[in-house]
């Protein structure tokens, strides 16, 4: 017997550090992955919903927010890869062509 | 016993995500996501989804990290450097995240009694168990889009695809 509140409590922890490593990294890689960290924490609190509720649709919704950042991964390295090739760096802050 | 494995691997999960957060490597980050991930996995197993538990293991840490791993060591990423930008996102973001923390947890704790706990024991309403519910739903209710995803994983490979080709 373990509280829903402490599922939800750890979601928040996940989410908290996905956040500040969103902001704090500076490899656009780890930036990503950190997007990932995010999602997971919340579809977390999904399946502790789900399960207060006795409901299988907060499981639906997580599979669906799986598949969509499967799809999201994929396209985001092709991404991060044609960044590479043309701006030669990992690092956001020397990706500034529209800064200037 | 699920008191247990909530403590064993949520602790994980946290360490998991602070050793994410101060790792200056992205191949260490990516690791210790891995980590993150199968202790949710665990997680998921503990609350009734056992369905999830193993799209956990197989589409997030199989899939997702292969490829994040993979692109880490094609694009053979070193350390990242301090910079200015990183010493203001320090001084920015660590507080603001605090501030969600805070704000989450004060939410979820003050309204803890109205959330109840974990029941596993008339957990399933009128299926016979979970894989047999969820795919009820997903294959009889929500067919439609259950098929539009996998258009949309259609078009990421080929929008991956393009945008990672060389340019002629």
């Amino acid at each position: 017997m373990v509280p829903i509140s402490w599922y939800l409590v750890l979601a928040a922890v996940l989410f908290s550090i996905g956040v500040a490593s969103f902001l704090i990294k500076r490899n656009i890689i780890t930036i990503f992955m950190s997007i990932e960290l995010m999602l997971n924490a919340v579809n977390l609190t999904f399946v502790a919903f789900a399960h207060m509720w006795h409901q299988i649709t907060g499981q639906i919704f997580v599979f669906f927010v799986m598949v969509v950042a499967a799809a999201e991964a994929a396209v985001g390295l092709a991404i991060i890869i044609a960044i590479f090739r043309t701006r030669q760096t990992l690092n956001v802050d020397q990706v500034n062509l529209l800064k200037n | 016993m699920q008191l247990a494995l909530f403590i064993i691997f949520g602790l994980l999960a946290v360490a998991g995500a602070i050793n994410f957060l101060l790792q200056r490597h992205p191949i260490n980050s990516a690791l210790s996501l891995v980590v993150v991930m199968m202790s949710l996995a665990v997680l998921y197993w503990s609350l009734g989804a056992e369905f999830l538990a193993a799209a956990q293991v197989i589409v997030y840490s199989g899939a997702i990290m292969v490829l994040f791993v993979f692109v880490v060591m094609l694009l053979n990423a070193g350390e990242e450097e301090r910079t200015h930008g990183s010493r203001a996102a320090y001084m920015a973001g660590v507080p603001g995240a605090a501030a969600i923390f805070c704000l989450l947890s004060f939410i979820f704790l003050s309204n803890g009694r109205a959330f109840g706990s974990t029941d596993l024991t008339n957990h399933l309403t009128n299926a016979v168990n979970n894989i047999a519910e969820i795919s009820q739903v997903l294959f009889r209710d929500l067919l439609l889009p259950f098929e539009v995803t996998s258009i949309l994983i259609l078009v990421a490979i080929l929008g991956a695809v393009v945008l990672a080709r060389k340019e002629q």
